[in-house]
C-alpha cells in the first residue's frame, strides 16, 4: 500500500474519461442498434477524507458514475485509479482484493439487504468472504459496527423485513463499514427517507467519516443535502460533468448556467426574499442521441453560436474551479 | 402523546417478537383450513405406509389358495388374521398390498419431486444468473422437451427402459437402497428406481423454467449487486442470495408437483408401463381390479380414493404454502 504524503491530502480516487455506454438490441438478430451515452469522458479526482457531492438530475448519469468506479457495471473505457491502482484493467482475484477498500451504500434501503438474512450476517457476509476472522471475530465486529450506526446488539438476529427505513439504511451504512474500506460510494443514500430521518443518516455518515477518516463520492440530486454534506461538489448533466468547484465557491459563484438554474431553484426558508427565478425550458434531451457541441445548448439561456457547434472544454477557470461552458471561459 | 407517556414505554415494553421468516410463514399457513386437514391427512398416510410392516396384516405377496374376492373382514382360519378389504383375485390381501402400495407410490413421488426440483433448480439458476448462450441453449433445449406431448413419450421410454435391463446399469447399492426403503429385493426395486428417474427426467423442465424466471427477477435486485460489491463470486451469490430467495414458488411447485407424480405413476402403471404386479402401486392395483369392477365396484375405489386424497391434499397444501410464501404479502 503507497504511502500517504504528509501534511497534504492526495488523490485516492483519480477517474480519467470514464466512458459508459450501454447498447441498445433490437430486432430478431439482438443486434446492436445504438448507444445510450450515460456517461461521456468524465475526468475527476477525490481527495483523501474528502467528501466530493455529486448532483444532477435524473438520468444524467451520477449513478452510472458511481457504479462504474467500483466495477459493478463495466465501463466502457477510461481508468480509475484507486490508490494509484487502476480498477478498470484489474483481473476477478485483485479486483476482489481490491473491493476490501471500496464500497457502496444503495439508495433503496428495502431491496439493499437480502430478506433471508439476519442483518448481522448480511454485516458479516464482506468478512466472510475476504476470510477475515473466524466466526465469533465476525460477529463481534458486526455487532460493533451496529453499535456505531446506532442499533443494538440484539438487533443482530432479526430480519431486514423488522426495520424502519431509516434502520435499513444504517444497516447499509455499517455493512459498508464493516470491512474498514477507504473508500464509500453513497448513491443517494437519503433521498429513499423520511426528512425527519435524512438528517440523521447525514449525520451518521458524517460521523463515521471523522472516526475512520473516510472518503465519499456522495452522489445525490437534493442541492441542500449536498450542501450540507460536502467539501467539494461536482455538476452533471446528461453524461457531462458540467462544473466542479470547491462547496463555498460552487454556491456563491456558480459559472455555468445549468448550475445557475440549479441553485435558483433551492428553496429559501423565507418568504419576504424575492429572487430571480431561472426555469429552464424543455426536457432533457434523449442521451441515445444527445445534442451536438455543448449538451446543455438547446435548454441554455445565454447559448451562442459556438455552444451548438463545438463542445466546451472541461477547464480550470479559477483555481480549483472546472467548468465546462463556452460563455463562462469567454467572460473569464 | 405526552412526553411523560413516551418515556414511559420502555425499550423492551415496545420491541415486537423476534420472527424469523420460517415462523412467519407458518402462521400464515396454520391460517389456511384446507392446507391443514390436507396436511393431517397426508402426515398420516405417511405415518401409515412407515409402518407398512407393523400395520398390514399379511405380506405383499403371500397369497391364500382358493379363497378369491372374499368379503371384507373374512378371518384367515389357520392363523387368525382379518382380510379387512378382503382379497384380489389370485387370494393376495387386498388391505396389506395397499398399504404397501402408498409406501412405493409415494416414495417414487417423492423421490421424483426431490431430483427433479434439484436439476431445476441448478439448471434454471445457472440459466437465469449467466444469461447469453449458456441461457438460451439450456432454455431452448428445455422449451423443445416441453413441445412433445409428454405421455406418449413416457410410454414408450419407460417401456423401453423396463423391458431392457442392460439399457441403464444401476449401481448396485441404490437398489439395495431403494429396496429396503420399499421393502423389496432389490430386482423387484429397479423398476421403481427407473420410474423415479423416467418422471424426474421430464418434471424438472418446468423446475428449471420457474428457478430461471425468479433468478431472472432477482438478479436486478439492490442487494445482488451489493453482494457484489463486497467481493462475492457468482457461485455465493447464488447460494446465499439467489436460491434462498427462489424458494418459495419451488416449495409450491414441489408440493403441487408431488401431486402431478403420483397421478403420473398411477397412470402408466395403470396403463401397464410403470411398475407392474406382482409389486404392487396404487396405480396397477387400480389397473388389476377394472376388468372385475363390474360385479364388484368397490375393488377400483378401494386404491382409487387414496390416489384421489393425496393429489387432492398435495394441491391443497401447494395453495397453503402459495397463499402463505406469498412475496407480495409483506414479510
Amino acid at each position: 500500500m503507497p504511502m500517504n504524503p504528509p501534511n497534504e491530502k492526495y488523490d485516492l480516487v483519480v477517474v480519467k474519461d470514464l466512458v459508459k455506454y450501454f447498447p441498445i438490441r433490437a430486432g430478431v438478430l439482438l443486434r446492436v442498434k445504438a448507444h445510450v451515452q450515460a456517461v461521456d469522458k468524465i475526468s475527476f479526482s477525490v481527495k483523501e477524507g474528502e467528501t466530493l457531492g455529486m448532483v444532477g438530475e435524473s438520468g444524467c448519469g451520477k449513478t452510472t458514475v458511481g457504479r462504474a468506479i467500483l466495477r459493478l457495471i463495466e465501463p466502457t473505457s477510461g481508468s480509475v485509479f484507486i490508490n494509484g491502482e487502476d480498477i478498470v484493467q484489474m483481473r476477478a482475484q485483485s479486483l476482489k482484493q481490491a473491493r476490501r477498500n471500496m464500497q457502496m451504500i444503495f439508495q433503496d434501503p428495502y431491496a439493499s439487504l437480502n430478506p433471508r438474512l439476519p442483518i448481522g450476517e448480511s454485516v458479516m457476509e464482506g468478512l466472510h468472504i475476504h476470510g477475515i476472522g473466524h466466526p465469533k471475530e465476525r460477529w463481534d465486529i458486526a455487532i460493533n459496527m451496529l453499535r456505531k450506526v446506532g442499533l443494538e446488539d440484539y438487533h443482530a438476529r432479526r430480519y431486514p423485513h423488522e426495520f424502519s427505513g431509516g434502520q435499513r439504511q444504517r444497516i447499509g451504512i455499517a455493512r459498508a463499514l464493516a470491512l474498514q474500506p477507504k473508500f464509500i460510494v453513497c448513491d443517494e443514500p437519503v433521498s429513499a427517507l423520511d426528512v425527519s430521518i435524512q438528517s440523521q443518516v447525514l449525520n451518521i455518515l458524517k460521523d463515521l467519516q471523522a472516526e475512520f477518516g473516510l472518503t465519499y463520492l456522495f452522489i445525490a440530486h437534493n442541492m441542500s443535502v449536498v450542501e450540507h454534506i460536502s467539501d467539494r461538489v461536482a455538476v452533471m448533466y446528461l453524461g457531462k460533468m458540467v462544473e466542479l468547484a470547491e462547496r463555498e465557491e460552487l454556491f456563491r459563484n456558480p459559472l455555468h448556467p445549468y448550475t445557475k438554474a440549479l441553485m435558483s431553484a433551492i428553496p429559501i426558508p423565507d418568504p419576504t426574499v424575492k429572487r430571480e427565478r431561472i426555469i429552464l425550458k424543455g426536457d432533457v434531451p434523449s442521451p441515445l442521441n444527445p445534442p451536438k457541441g455543448c449538451r446543455f445548448h438547446p435548454r441554455c439561456p445565454v447559448a451562442i453560436d459556438i455552444c451548438s457547434q463545438e463542445e466546451p472544454e472541461f477547464k480550470e477557470l479559477a483555481p480549483g474551479h472546472f467548468v465546462a461552458c463556452w460563455v463562462a471561459e469567454r467572460n473569464s | 402523546m405526552s412526553a411523560a407517556q413516551v418515556a414511559s414505554l420502555s425499550p423492551e415494553a415496545v420491541t415486537i417478537e423476534e420472527r424469523s421468516p420460517f415462523q412467519i410463514v407458518m402462521r400464515r399457513f396454520q391460517r389456511h383450513r384446507l392446507a391443514m386437514i390436507s396436511l393431517v391427512i397426508m402426515l398420516a398416510m405417511f405415518t401409515i405406509t412407515l409402518l407398512a410392516p407393523y400395520i398390514a396384516p399379511f405380506k405383499i405377496q403371500e397369497l391364500s389358495v382358493n379363497k378369491y374376492f372374499v368379503p371384507w373382514g373374512t378371518v384367515d382360519a389357520e392363523t387368525g388374521r382379518v382380510h379387512h378389504m378382503g382379497t384380489d383375485h389370485i387370494g393376495r390381501d387386498y388391505f396389506s398390498r395397499l398399504i404397501y402400495a402408498g409406501r412405493i407410490s409415494l416414495t417414487v413421488a417423492i423421490l421424483s419431486v426431490l431430483i427433479s426440483e434439484t436439476i431445476g433448480i441448478v439448471v434454471g439458476a445457472i440459466s437465469g444468473f449467466f444469461g447469453g448462450w449458456i441461457d438460451t441453449i439450456l432454455m431452448r433445449f428445455v422449451e423443445f422437451m416441453l413441445t412433445i406431448p409428454q405421455l406418449p413419450l413416457l410410454l414408450i421410454i419407460s417401456s423401453m427402459l423396463l423391458r431392457n435391463e442392460e439399457l441403464i446399469a444401476i449401481p448396485e447399492p441404490v437398489l439395495k437402497v431403494m429396496g429396503d426403503i420399499l421393502l423389496l429385493s432389490p430386482r423387484d426395486s429397479r423398476n421403481a428406481v427407473l420410474i423415479v428417474l423416467v418422471l424426474a427426467g421430464f418434471g424438472w423442465l418446468s423446475a428449471a423454467q420457474l428457478m430461471r424466471g425468479t433468478v431472472l427477477s432477482l438478479r436486478e435486485q439492490t442487494f445482488v449487486e451489493a453482494s457484489r460489491s463486497l467481493g462475492a463470486s457468482n457461485f455465493r451469490i447464488i447460494i446465499r442470495d439467489m436460491i434462498p430467495n427462489a424458494m418459495a414458488p419451488i416449495i409450491v411447485d414441489a408440493s403441487l408437483g408431488l401431486a402431478g407424480y403420483i397421478v403420473g405413476e398411477a397412470a402408466l402403471a395403470f396403463l401397464g408401463f410403470g411398475i407392474t404386479d406382482p409389486v404392487p402401486t396404487w396405480g396397477n392395483m387400480l389397473a388389476a381390479s377394472q376388468q372385475f369392477m363390474l360385479d364388484r365396484p368397490w375393488l377400483p375405489l378401494v386404491p382409487g380414493l387414496p390416489i384421489f386424497l393425496c393429489s387432492l391434499a398435495f394441491n391443497y397444501i401447494g395453495d397453503g404454502l402459495r397463499d402463505a410464501l406469498d412475496p407480495r404479502l409483506k414479510l
